[in-house]
């Protein structure tokens, strides 16, 4: 057999039939393989806690997971922080009460009287537990200018979001922020998902 | 570490009827050249619901005596101690408030109650049987213990039984509650305690809060010759004294002159107060409340009354009374509280504007009723006022040279306690003493400011166990009042007719701490193996009888009586039934409190090798 590299086939013949057959099913077969990759991904970060990290998948899919950006690790806050702040309102401040209550049968007098419970609770509840301020000092419906590389979590742009920083707009909301916390311990073994225990009068 | 013999830290234990405070002061830290030492305040971890635990800086004194079915232990477990049995603080507070039967309250005012056993398990008075029931003394014994561990958790190398301890009581307090007090830090075994008048810690807070890297900054504020008027009023009590500045070696010094009697008369009377007349108005508009809702209001009351003499702008705070099952809506109670109803209320109820001359209208009640405790009859703080200033005449007479007529006249006032925080009040209160002053051609009197009015005692007491260390100023005292044993005088029995009594003055006012009495002249006879009782009597305006002066004669309300002493001679070495002679002394121990003794007579006493024998005696009664 004599090889002419600069020979060219004039007619498709059945050797290169095969070979175009057999580079496209390898090509789909690739296609198909990122597909399943992705998913996986996926998959993960709906369940962070099953660490299985995707760079020893497959080696083929190396160079285009490490591209990505890391996926967000999300964090399951406590369901006992929660439900003892729920506990807290309840008892000084009625909260579910005040909440469950069908609201169409009553009159605004009567939601008021009801209300300043809630209000005066609920107050005493953040003040007791927690000191809170407010983001900006400035005035509401004034105009600020937020320099560049401000606290892109402690301020929001809303509206006509263009261009580049120093950025200049309206105070709309001037935000709160929690500086400290201290709600009280609660002991081991109690059962928080009793938000109001029932109560009988003997 | 925690074996240094020497107290790190000076902590100061403000005892009171309705909150517990505990402040300390590191004693090691060399002072800071400008403020002085640095006074902080323990943050008490407490249960505020079941199986919740905050830390607070005031244990309300309260103890609830919990139904075995009511709370499991995991609910009450403090985090020192898992097996909690004694439920005390917030949650004790909480849980009585809808179940009052089973609710120890006001357990100091019971200690300083004479018509009772105070080591008698009786609290919460008048409760079913079912209900545990404990002493004043228990209870008492109790807070301290809750404070002990609560500093322990936090010190766990410093115990508090070795720090340098002062504990408050009222300056009102008679010898035996004060020895009641001594005896329950003695139980939890406190090594240095000392006992500390509530209205002198409130002036030590003062000298603190002046300033001054030597706490001399109070020089500046008074001058000699001044006499400052203390009015403490807490929540359960009104205390008063009064403090001439005098001069020694060139140097101003602080002389505690007198003190009031124990009036039963606080905050919480003046929320009662509101909570009532709050219920009248509703009754008015014919809702009858039940007693929950009275309860409910008193608490309204008392946020509702605190905006009102805070701020002058606003005109009424409404009040709401929400039902206690889960609907809100239609059964939530709501009325108003008016700036008006406040006006009259407290400034006209309780600081009403009265003459010197006008004092409480009740004669003061005869100290013994047996059933509740003996409240003031008299609302009426600036009568009670009035009364004091006017007794206290002379009370200063022999350290300051102007000599004043027909009641003392302070030249500057010093206010504790957190009823005077509204400043409404403290205004009124500062005018009427002025308006006093002034009618009497006096000049009007200063307000002495700048401390903290609810934490005051406490850090005051903890500044005074550093003072006891040789820092800053003392303020001198010793007994508040002279004190007597009755005397049936010798005359011939007339029937019907009860022997007179005379009274053997035994202590003398101002005797001071660490210090006794030469045994008295008079002989009494003991009987061997039997109880013997002598009447006792105190006075705090009788100040220049001395030891063994016997009075036939005293003024109505020079002399009060108090409860009678015990003593029992052991039967060692005696038949029963003979009869020894003795004679009194009286001693005022370190911690603060007064003892008597019984000394045997014995003929040979000059040459016998032993000393004379001695026998305590009892000053709280069993009955």
């Amino acid at each position: 057999m004599t090889i002419d590299l600069s020979h060219m086939p004039t007619t498709l013949d059945i050797f290169h039939l095969i070979l175009a057959i057999l580079a496209l099913s390898f090509f789909l077969l690739f296609l198909k393989k990122q597909n399943q990759s992705l998913k996986k991904q996926n998959q993960n970060q709906q369940t962070p806690n099953e660490s299985t990290p995707l760079r020893n998948d497959e080696s083929s899919n190396v160079s285009i997971t490490a591209e990505k950006p890391a996926p967000a690790q999300l964090t399951q806050a406590s369901p006992d922080a929660a439900l003892q702040l729920l506990t807290l309102l309840q008892q000084d401040a009625r909260f579910i009460d005040f909440v469950k209550e069908d609201l169409s049968a009553y009159s605004d007098a009567d939601i008021g009287a009801a209300a300043r419970v809630v209000h005066e609770g609920s107050q005493k509840t953040l003040n007791n537990y927690f000191t809170l301020e407010s983001v900006r000092t400035e005035d509401e419906e004034t105009r600020i200018t937020l320099p560049a590389g401000f606290n892109a979590a402690e301020v929001r742009l809303t509206g006509n979001v263009v261009g580049e920083a120093p950025f200049t707009g309206t105070l709309i909301h001037k935000g709160w922020k929690v500086s400290e916390t201290k709600l009280p311990k609660i002991a081991e073994g109690h059962d928080t998902s009793i938000v109001a225990m029932a109560e009988v009068e003997l | 570490m925690s074996q240094s013999p020497e107290a790190r830290f000076s902590v100061g234990i403000d005892l009171g009827t309705t909150h517990c405070v505990l402040s300390y002061l590191d004693l090691s830290i060399s002072d800071d050249e400008t403020n002085g030492p640095e006074v902080k305040v323990l943050a008490i971890p407490q249960l505020s619901q079941p199986g919740t635990i905050e830390d607070k800086n005031q244990l309300p004194s309260f103890i609830y005596q919990a139904h075995e079915s009511e709370l499991s232990p995991q609910d009450i477990a403090l985090p020192w101690n898992a097996q909690q049995t004694v439920i005390a603080g917030s949650i004790a507070r909480e849980l009585g408030s809808k179940t009052p039967i089973r609710l120890v309250s006001s357990a100091k005012s019971w200690l300083c109650h004479a018509g009772v056993d105070r080591r008698a398990a009786f609290l919460p008075a008048g409760s079913p049987e079912d209900v545990q029931k404990i002493s004043p003394l228990q209870a008492t014994v109790e807070y301290l213990k809750h404070l002990s561990h609560a500093w322990n958790y936090q010190f766990p190398d410093y115990p508090l039984s070795a720090q340098e301890l002062t504990i408050t009581i009222p300056a009102s307090f008679d010898p035996a509650a004060r020895e009641l007090t001594a005896e329950a830090a003695a139980q939890l075994k406190f090594s240095h305690v000392t006992l500390l008048e509530e209205p002198q810690a409130a002036v030590y807070n003062w000298i603190k809060a002046c300033g001054d890297k030597k706490g001399e900054g109070w020089r500046e504020q008074v001058s000699l010759g001044d006499v400052i008027l203390v009015v403490d009023i807490g929540g359960g009590t009104c205390d008063l004294s009064l403090v001439a500045v005098t001069e020694e070696q060139g140097n101003l010094t602080l002389n505690r002159v007198a003190v009031g009697d124990h009036i039963l008369l606080g905050g919480d009377n003046m929320d009662l107060a509101l909570a009532y007349r709050i219920k009248a108005k509703l009754a008015a508009e014919g809702n009858e409340l039940q007693p929950w809702q009275i309860h409910a209001i008193v608490q309204a009351c008392r946020d509702a009354k605190e905006q009102l003499l805070l701020d002058n702008d606003i005109q009424e705070v409404a009040i709401a009374i929400p039902s206690r099952g889960s609907k809100l809506f239609g059964n939530t109670l709501r009325t108003a509280l008016t700036r008006g109803e406040v006006q009259e209320t407290l400034i006209e109820g309780f600081f009403p504007k009265v003459g010197i001359d006008e004092h409480p209208v009740a004669a003061r009640r005869a100290a013994l009723t047996q059933k509740g405790l003996p409240y003031a009859q008299d609302p009426a703080v600036t009568r009670h006022l009035a009364a004091f200033l006017s007794r206290q005449v002379d009370a200063a007479n022999d350290l300051i040279k102007e000599s004043s007529t027909h009641f003392i006249k302070p030249s500057a006032i010093l206010f504790n306690g957190g009823v005077l925080k509204a400043p409404a009040l403290s205004t009124r209160l500062l005018t009427i003493i002025n308006q006093w002053l002034i009618d009497s051609g006096a000049k009007s009197a200063r307000l002495l400011g700048g401390s903290d009015l609810d934490l005051g005692v406490a850090i005051g007491a903890s500044y005074y166990g550093y003072v006891r260390q040789g820092q800053g100023v003392r303020i001198r005292g010793g007994l508040a009042s002279s004190f007597y044993v009755g005397i049936e005088s010798a005359m011939p029995a007339i029937p019907g007719m009860e022997a007179p009594i005379e009274a053997l003055c035994i202590a003398p006012f101002g005797m001071e701490e660490g210090t006794e009495t030469p045994a008295s002249r008079a002989e009494f006879g003991l009987v061997v193996g039997e109880p013997v009782h002598f009447r006792f009597f105190g006075s705090n305006v009788r100040r220049h009888d001395e030891t063994g002066v016997q009075l036939d004669y005293w003024q109505e309300g020079e002399l009060e009586e108090l409860p009678e002493l015990q003593a029992t001679l052991p039967t060692e070495g005696r038949r029963i039934g003979e009869v020894v002679p003795v004679r009194l002394i009286a001693k005022v121990t370190e911690v603060g409190t007064l003892k008597l003794e019984a000394i045997a007579i014995n003929p040979m006493a000059e040459t016998s090798p032993h000393p004379a024998e001695r026998w305590q005696i009892e000053l709280d009664v069993r009955n």
